[in-house]
């Protein structure tokens, strides 16, 4: 036996990560997301003021009201003395939670939809042209509406968080697909003119195994890369709901409701406003450049160079 | 070109009726739809007055035929005499809005040059911005100056239009004082003073929306000029002993522009949705803050309409990207 033979062999995955660590803006945006998913999951164990306290003593309240940054308050407290700072972790769990539900169902309609009308022939032309239509929707407009007409609906049944929550991750979920669905579809086209498919159709693989072994680990690369965009994009389409007054309730802090309800007072207290909008564009800022690091790793053309 | 554009325009009509279905259904299928919101104190032979004053005791085929007829065929009649002076849509029913009880397209009219000053400059403005940026950066790639606009470019599409507009308030409208946080509608541009007026107050909503736009497109920019600056034509101009400003700005730019036109045509309609909130920010009373109002008063009228419109923009603008595209890439032909 030579040494060859002897080198450990390497997998497809540590390939990935060594690439990744040569793009510093990507390492630093992981870096900065794992410290706002540890703020926010982590933070409330540690910092245990209640986000939606409101002191009951009226005079006691009117006493801790719009208070600055504080030993007590860190980030000071807003219009009806709730901790600021243990609203922003509690309104940076929604956001994120979001953020992420919003991406995963959108990844599943845009995976199932392009993996669809990439493999079997007769449903392309059907599903892309509805893709096509879901692209020519004025989509924020459409969100607006369907949030205001379901809203209440929802929240009866559901409770006025879970109906909002759910409201709004389907909502952003249904109109965000479309992207997903075409690069998806682009890749299956590729594949199936490879020999491995050619081969594994002439042992008689069915459809249903062919696409679950053959094609989805073939197409796992771009859907990552698009999902880690689609994060930001649910971030920022669930704040700038909020921001217009049609997301969560007002009791229920998200990133985008306390900027909006920051707004109001940003001539006495623009820090209300300051904080909300850092946490929101650093995740969005972080999660891109994750996006841009994964992609140039996942390419294999440029991977190893 | 020309039968392409014919199919391309035929092949509009029925994604437009098949959009304008959707719109219609979505807003009217809600199970809260404003019928609902009539108080229950009303009497139920009142609110039957009501709801048929509104045209919504109609069933919902009926009610969006007529819809389709107001929009497609009475409308343009009112805009026609408007414009001619003649009377076919007399006596005719027009979209009328429940809110306000006048026709819809009257409103959107009043408020469309809001809009179309603020999105038309900033969107001119990002695209200026954003070409010689994005030249710049693909010729020198990797420099400073690429760094830095690439790091300027992600913060421009990351931070929130919500975000950078509340900020450019706080610092030029709060702290220093430059610029009205609020943009005045009723402002008329009649001498030197009011235009430094008007030029002040929309400063801001501008500016936030040209970096947003100058993000994107300085990318685009940035990355077709490098594929273009890799091309054979490119060694072959420069061994031909031609400088290096015909080079780059005359045989480069030309064709790295192609994809970049197609890229601004289509993100016009867009920016139309962008809009949305910053006019909300600076409280400009355009099609963004039209809808809102709609949206918040229950207006299906307005809702469905300006919807509507929005959608018929981003159809043309992609149908008028895709003729951009053969028109100036020869390459391309689509017969």
């Amino acid at each position: 036996m030579t040494d060859l033979a002897l080198e450990k062999p390497r997998s497809q995955w540590a390939d990935v990560w060594s690439q990744f660590k040569t793009h510093k803006g990507a390492l630093v945006g992981l870096v900065v997301f794992a410290s706002l998913i540890f703020f926010v999951s982590i933070g409330p164990l540690i910092w245990t003021k209640d986000p939606t306290f409101i002191n009951p003593d009226a005079a006691t309240m009117i006493k801790t009201r719009n208070k600055p940054p504080s030993l007590e308050f860190p980030l000071g407290t807003d219009q009806l003395g709730r901790d600021m700072l243990a609203r922003m972790m509690k309104g940076g769990q929604v956001s994120i939670a979001v953020g992420l539900v919003a991406m995963t169902i959108s990844i599943l309609l845009g995976t199932l939809v392009g993996v669809m009308a990439g493999y079997f022939k007769r449903l392309d032309g059907p599903l892309m042209r509805l893709t096509d239509l879901f692209l020519a929707l004025p989509l924020l407009p459409l969100l607006l509406v369907m949030v205001l007409l379901f809203r209440d609906p929802l929240a009866a049944a559901f409770g006025p968080e879970g109906g909002t929550f759910l409201l709004i991750v389907s909502a952003i979920g249904v109109t965000s697909w479309m992207q997903a669905a075409r690069v998806v579809r682009g890749e299956v086209l590729a594949l199936k003119e490879r020999e491995f498919v050619l081969a594994a159709r002439s042992i008689g693989t069915p459809s249903r195994r062919m696409i679950l072994r053959h094609i989805l680990p073939n197409v796992v690369s771009p859907i990552m890369v698009a999902a880690t965009l689609g994060i930001a994009n649910a971030i920022i389409t669930e704040s700038a709901l909020s921001f217009l007054g049609l997301g969560f309730p007002p009791d229920f802090p998200t990133w985008g409701r306390l900027l909006f309800d920051g707004a109001e007072y940003i001539q006495n207290y623009p820090q209300r406003v300051f904080w909300p909008g850092v946490a929101i564009s650093l995740t969005v800022l972080s999660v891109n450049y994750i996006g841009d690091g994964l992609r140039d790793a996942l390419d294999p053309r440029i991977r190893g160079r | 070109m020309l039968t392409f554009t014919i199919r391309r325009l035929l092949l509009a009509i029925p994604t437009l009726l098949f959009i304008s279905l959707i719109i219609f259904l979505l807003v009217d299928f809600a199970p809260g739809s404003p019928m609902s919101q009539i108080p229950l104190t009303v009497p139920p032979e009142v609110r039957l007055k009501i709801i048929e004053a509104m045209g919504a005791n109609e069933p919902v085929y009926v009610r969006y035929l007529l819809w389709l007829k107001q929009f497609f065929v009475v409308e343009p009649l009112v805009l026609w005499d408007h414009w001619w002076g003649t009377n076919f849509s007399e006596g005719m029913q027009r979209i009328v809005s429940w809110q306000s009880r006048s026709p819809v397209m009257d409103i959107i009219v009043q408020r469309m040059p809001q809009t179309l000053t603020v999105i038309g400059t900033s969107y001119l403005l990002g695209v200026l911005i954003a070409l010689p940026i994005g030249i710049y950066s693909a010729y020198r790639q990797y420099s400073w100056f690429d760094q830095i606009g690439t790091f300027i470019a992600m913060i421009g599409f990351s931070v929130p239009t919500f975000f950078t507009g509340l900020v450019l308030i706080l610092v030029f409208a709060v702290n220093l004082h430059w610029f009205p946080s609020i943009y005045d509608t009723s402002l008329r541009v009649t001498d030197w003073e009011s235009f430094l007026k008007q030029v002040r107050q929309m400063a801001m909503p501008v500016m936030v929306l040209a970096l947003y736009n100058a993000a994107q497109i300085s990318r685009y920019m940035r990355s077709s000029m490098l594929e273009n600056l890799g091309q054979d034509y490119v060694r072959t101009a420069r061994a031909k002993g031609m400088s290096e400003r015909v080079v780059v700005l005359k045989h480069v730019l030309r064709n790295s522009m192609i994809p970049v036109v197609t890229v601004i045509a289509l993100g016009i309609p867009s920016i139309f949705g962008g809009a949305i909130i910053t006019e909300q920010v600076f409280r400009v009373n355009g099609l963004g803050a039209l809808l809102i109002g709609a949206i918040q008063g229950s207006d299906l009228p307005t809702v469905q309409t300006l919807t509507f419109i929005f959608a018929v923009l981003i159809v043309l603008f992609n149908l008028i990207a895709d003729i951009l595209y053969g028109i100036l890439d020869p390459r391309i032909r689509y017969d």
